[in-house]
C-alpha cells in the first residue's frame, strides 16, 4: 500500500509540479498569474485521445500536435488576455480576461469533447503493475522539463533574456531586449509545459474537461508555497502535495483529502503570505 | 459655518433631487417586479423569483467583488451552505423540525460565520491568491455535501423547505423573493452612500491612501464578508425552496460564474448595474433555449469582452450626468479664509525623527537622518532627486520601518508598519503621485479624507439610522468647507479621473484637511501647477500652518520653498547636508553648488 501511494503520489506530484511551473513560466515573462494553467495540462488529456484515439495518429504524431496546440493556445492566451490589460497591471484586470478565457476553454471541451472522462490510450506497451509507465511518464516529463528549462535559462542567449525580463522589466527593455516577443514566446513555452503534464497525466487522470479547475488548483499550490516564480518550490511543492494528498486520501479517504489540503494550503498563507520559501517583497508607496 | 452659505448647493442636490435620481430606476424596476403576476405566466414566475433569489446574493457579493474589488468567484459555495442548512433543519432529519423562518435566519448566521472564513485570506493574499481560495472553497463544499451522506443525503439530495402560507402559493413566495431583494437593494445602497461604501473603494483604487486617512482594511472587510455570507446564505434557503429538492448537482461553478459576471458586467461600484446584469443573466438563457448548452460560455465571452471594452459595465453606459463638459479654462482660487473651521484644535510639541536609517538593498536611502517638525511651522525638505525626501515621508507615515531609529510624536514613538494608525494621530499627507479614486465624485474623495470621524457602526448604515444620517451630513458639509477652501468647490460633483493633474493635487490637501491634521507632509504639491497656482498653494500652505498645523513641506520649485518656509533641511545621498533657515540654506556653500546651482 506505502509503494501504491508513492507512486501515485509522486506521479500526481509531477503532474502538479508542471503546472506550477507553466504558471511560472507565463508569470516571468509577463509578472501575470493566468487561469489558463490548469486548462493546457486539461487540453493536454483531451487533445491527446482526441489525436490518438478518434483521429487515429501515431503515438508520437498526436503527441507533438499536442503540445503545438498548446504552444498556439499559449499564444491566442498572450495577445487575447494578457496583452490587452497588461498596461493597467495594477488592477488585476488579466485575473478577470485569463478567468474569462479559461472558461469559455473548459466549456468549449465540456460541449464538443464530452463531460464524461474518456480514457487514454496507453502509450508504451511498458506495465502494468506498480512501475507502469502511468506512473514514471509524468516524472520523466517533469524531469526533462526542469533540465530542459534549466539548460534554457544558464546556457542559451534567449533564456538569458528571459531571466533579464523576469528580473526586471523596464531595464531590459531599456537594453533593447524584444520584451513583447520574448513574452510571446514564453506563454508558447508554458503552454507546451502545461499540455505535456496533461498528456504524460491523462492515463492517471483521464481526458475529462473537469480536470481543468482541479489543475488550477493543484497546480498553484505549489507555486503559492514554494513562492511565485520559483521553479524549484514549484517542483518541491508539487511532490509533496502529490504524496500529501495520496497519504490523507489513504487515511481519510478522497473527499476529506481535499478538505486537508486546503486546510493546510490557507493555514499556510496565513501566516506567510509569501510561501514558505519565498521572501517578502517589499511595497511601492 | 457661515462660509459654507455660498457653495451648499451641491450638497443638497446630493441629499435630494440626485438621490431621487439614483433611486427611479431601481423603483421602476422593482414596480415591474410587482405587476409580474399579470401575465399570469406560472414559467415567468419561477424565472423571476430566481432573478430575485439570485439578486438576494448578488448584492451582498456585489459589496465584495464591485465595491471593494475583491476577486471572489467561488461564491456558490455559500449558496449550497446556505440551502442545506435550512433543508436539513426543516426536514429534521438530524434535530428537531424547525420553522422554515428560523431555519433561513440559521442558514443566515451559518453563511455570514463561513463568508468570514473564506473571506479572511483576502485580509492578506494578493488577489489572484484570493481568486484561487474562494475556488478551492467552491469545489470542496460540494464535494462534502455529496460526502456527507448521513445530514445532506449525498447524491439523492434532500427536500427544499416550504414556506407557510402566504407565501406557500408560487406567487407568494415570488412576492416574498421580491421583498427580500428589495430589502437587500436598500440596505446595500445605504452601504454605498456611507463612508463604509467609499471606504470599500478607496480599498479597492487607492489602498495607500485609504490607510493614510485610518481606514482599517481587514476590520472594513470583516463586515464586509459576514454581510455578504449572511445574504448568500439566506438567499440559498430561498433556492432550496424554489428548486423543492436539492442534490449536490444543482451547485454548479456555472452559478458562480454567473454570480461574478452579472457585478462586471454591471460595473463596479454601482448597484443598479448588477442588479440589471442579474436579470439579464438570469433571463437570457430561458428566453433562447437553444443557448442554454452555451450559457456559461457565453457568460465567458461576455467577461473578457467587458474587461477589454468596457470596464466601467452597463453602470457606465448608464452615467450620463459625467459626460457633460466640464469648464474649459478652470481656475484654482483657494479660499484660505474658510480654514478657520477645519484647523486643528490640538496643541503638539513636535514630530521629531532621530537617527533614521533605512537602506534599501545596497542604497542608504536615509542615512541617519534627524529632523524636526514644529507646531505652526512649515519645514521644507529639499535635495536632488534620489536624496530620501519621499522615502522620509514614508518612514514617518509608517509605510516603510526604519531600521535604526525612531519617529517621535510629542515625545512618543510611533509604530512603524503602521500606516494606518497615523490619521488617528492627527499625521496626514499627500502623494507624489495623487492617489484618488478616479471613478469617485471630487467630494466623495475628500469625504474620505474624515472615514475616522464617523460615529455610526455598519449595522446602523445599513439600516439608515439617524446617527448614519448624521455623519454623512457631518462629511459631507466639511468636506464642502476643504473643497472651499482649496477653490475647488465648484467641481465637488464631477468624477475625480476628469480633473487635471493640479487640481488632484489640491483634492489631495482637502482630503488631507478632513483629518483636522497636527502634522501635514506634502510630498511635491507643486509639480505642475502654473506660476499664479503656486503663489496661491503657497498662501494656503502658510494659512495652514499658521492655525497650528506643522507642515513638512517637499518640494522642488526653490521659490516656493524660500518664500514660504520657517525652517529648512536639505538632503543629499539620504544625509542631512544642512539645516537652518531659509537665508542660511541660500547663502551655504555646498548647497548651492550641489543643488540650488549659483
Amino acid at each position: 500500500m506505502l509503494v501504491s501511494i508513492v507512486s501515485y503520489g509522486l506521479a500526481l506530484g509531477a503532474v502538479y509540479a508542471l503546472i506550477g511551473i507553466t504558471y511560472n513560466v507565463m508569470f516571468a515573462g509577463s509578472r501575470v498569474f493566468s487561469f489558463t494553467a490548469g486548462m493546457t495540462g486539461m487540453l493536454g488529456g483531451v487533445l491527446g485521445a482526441l489525436f490518438i484515439d478518434r483521429l487515429g495518429m501515431p503515438v508520437i504524431v498526436g503527441f507533438v500536435a499536442t503540445l503545438a496546440a498548446g504552444a498556439v493556445l499559449g499564444i491566442i492566451t498572450e495577445f487575447l488576455t494578457v496583452r490587452p490589460v497588461l498596461k493597467s497591471l495594477d488592477q488585476h484586470l488579466y485575473v478577470l480576461s485569463t478567468l474569462a478565457f479559461a472558461l469559455m476553454i473548459q466549456q468549449l471541451t465540456a460541449i464538443e469533447w464530452s463531460t464524461e472522462p474518456q480514457p487514454f490510450p496507453r502509450l508504451l506497451p511498458i506495465g502494468p503493475g506498480l512501475f507502469d509507465q502511468q506512473f514514471w511518464l509524468p516524472m520523466v516529463a517533469c524531469a526533462v522539463t526542469i533540465l530542459g528549462l534549466e539548460w534554457l535559462y544558464r546556457r542559451t542567449l534567449i533564456g538569458r533574456a528571459f531571466l533579464a525580463i523576469a528580473e526586471d522589466n523596464y531595464a531590459a527593455r531599456a537594453l533593447g531586449l524584444p520584451e513583447q516577443r520574448l513574452r510571446i514566446a514564453s506563454y508558447a513555452l508554458a503552454g507546451v509545459i502545461g499540455t505535456l503534464a496533461g498528456f504524460t497525466g491523462a492515463e492517471m487522470m483521464l481526458a475529462y474537461f473537469g480536470n481543468g479547475p482541479l489543475l488550477n488548483f493543484y497546480g498553484f499550490v505549489p507555486v503559492a508555497l514554494g513562492g511565485m516564480g520559483s521553479n524549484r518550490g514549484a517542483v518541491v511543492g508539487g511532490f509533496a502535495l502529490g504524496l500529501f494528498q495520496q497519504t490523507a486520501n489513504f487515511i481519510v479517504g478522497g473527499i476529506f483529502a481535499s478538505v486537508a489540503v486546503f486546510v493546510v494550503f490557507i493555514v499556510v498563507l496565513l501566516v506567510r503570505p509569501e510561501g514558505l520559501a519565498g521572501a517578502a517583497t517589499a511595497r511601492r508607496v | 459655518m457661515k462660509d459654507l452659505a455660498r457653495s451648499p448647493a451641491p450638497v443638497a442636490a446630493k441629499g435630494g433631487l440626485a438621490r431621487l435620481e439614483a433611486l427611479a430606476p431601481v423603483l421602476v424596476l422593482f414596480i415591474a417586479g410587482a405587476s409580474l403576476p399579470l401575465f399570469d405566466d406560472a414559467y415567468l414566475g419561477v424565472i423571476g423569483t430566481r432573478a430575485c433569489i439570485y439578486w438576494v446574493l448578488v448584492s451582498g457579493l456585489n459589496l465584495v467583488v464591485g465595491f471593494a474589488g475583491q476577486i471572489a468567484i467561488g461564491w456558490v459555495a455559500l449558496l449550497t451552505l446556505g440551502a442545506y442548512v435550512t433543508s436539513v433543519l426543516t426536514a429534521g432529519t438530524v434535530a428537531p423540525e424547525l420553522s422554515p423562518y428560523l431555519a433561513l435566519a440559521i442558514a443566515g448566521l451559518f453563511g455570514a460565520i463561513f463568508g468570514l472564513i473564506v473571506g479572511l485570506p483576502a485580509l492578506r493574499l494578493r488577489t489572484f491568491y484570493f481568486a484561487m481560495t474562494t475556488l478551492g472553497f467552491a469545489t470542496i463544499v460540494t464535494q462534502v455535501a455529496l460526502a456527507w451522506k448521513s445530514v445532506t443525503g449525498g447524491g439523492v439530495g434532500v427536500p427544499g423547505p416550504i414556506f407557510p402560507w402566504p407565501f406557500s402559493s408560487p406567487w407568494g413566495f415570488y412576492f416574498f423573493c421580491l421583498g427580500l431583494a428589495l430589502l437587500c437593494t436598500w440596505m446595500t445602497a445605504n452601504i454605498a452612500a456611507s463612508r463604509f461604501g467609499r471606504a470599500l473603494v478607496a480599498i479597492r483604487d487607492a489602498e495607500v491612501a485609504a490607510e493614510a486617512v485610518g481606514i482599517s482594511k481587514p476590520g472594513l472587510l470583516v463586515k464586509v464578508f459576514l454581510f455578504s455570507g449572511a445574504v448568500a446564505g439566506v438567499a440559498g434557503g430561498l433556492f432550496a425552496s424554489l428548486q423543492s429538492y436539492i442534490t449536490p448537482d444543482a451547485f454548479t461553478f456555472d452559478l458562480s460564474v454567473l454570480f461574478f459576471i452579472a457585478i462586471l458586467i454591471g460595473g463596479r461600484g454601482s448597484i443598479l448595474g448588477p442588479l440589471l446584469g442579474t436579470i439579464i443573466l438570469t433571463a437570457l438563457p430561458e428566453f433562447a433555449a437553444p443557448l442554454v448548452a452555451w450559457s456559461t460560455f457565453l457568460y465567458a465571452v461576455l467577461l473578457l469582452v467587458i474587461v477589454l471594452a468596457m470596464p466601467g459595465g452597463i453602470a457606465e453606459v448608464l452615467d450620463f450626468k459625467n459626460r457633460r463638459p466640464l469648464e474649459q479654462h478652470r481656475e484654482i482660487r483657494p479660499r484660505p479664509e474658510l480654514l478657520g473651521t477645519l484647523s486643528n484644535p490640538g496643541t503638539s510639541a513636535g514630530l521629531t525623527l532621530k537617527d533614521v536609517s533605512l537602506s534599501f538593498g545596497g542604497v542608504r536611502a536615509v542615512d541617519d537622518l534627524a529632523l524636526e517638525i514644529r507646531a505652526g511651522e512649515v519645514h521644507g525638505l529639499i535635495g536632488p532627486n534620489g536624496s530620501g525626501k519621499t522615502t522620509t515621508l514614508n518612514v514617518i507615515s509608517g509605510y516603510y520601518p526604519p531600521q535604526h531609529g525612531q519617529v517621535l510624536l510629542n515625545g512618543r514613538a510611533l509604530r512603524p508598519r503602521a500606516p494606518h494608525t497615523r490619521a488617528a494621530q492627527g499625521i496626514a499627507r499627500t502623494f507624489q503621485t495623487p492617489r484618488l479614486i478616479g471613478a469617485a465624485s471630487v467630494l466623495d474623495n475628500v469625504m474620505i479624507g474624515g472615514s475616522k470621524d464617523g460615529r455610526g457602526t455598519f449595522v446602523e448604515s445599513l439600516l439608515a439610522l439617524s446617527r448614519h444620517r448624521r455623519d454623512e451630513a457631518m462629511l459631507a458639509q466639511a468636506a464642502m468647507t476643504a473643497l472651499s477652501a482649496v477653490g475647488l468647490e465648484q467641481l465637488a460633483l464631477a468624477r475625480s479621473d476628469r480633473l487635471q493633474h493640479g487640481e488632484l493635487r489640491f483634492v489631495e490637501i482637502a482630503r488631507a484637511l478632513m483629518l483636522r491634521p497636527s502634522f501635514l507632509l506634502l510630498d511635491e504639491p507643486a509639480a505642475g501647477l502654473s506660476v499664479e497656482e503656486i503663489k496661491r498653494l503657497g498662501d494656503l500652505i502658510l494659512t495652514i500652518s499658521r492655525q497650528g498645523t506643522g507642515v513638512l513641506l517637499v518640494e522642488h520649485h526653490a521659490d516656493l520653498i524660500f518664500d514660504i518656509c520657517d525652517r529648512v533641511t536639505v538632503l543629499n545621498l539620504g544625509k542631512v547636508l544642512a539645516s537652518g533657515t531659509p537665508a542660511e540654506i541660500r547663502a551655504h556653500r555646498e548647497v548651492v553648488n550641489a543643488y540650488l546651482g549659483g
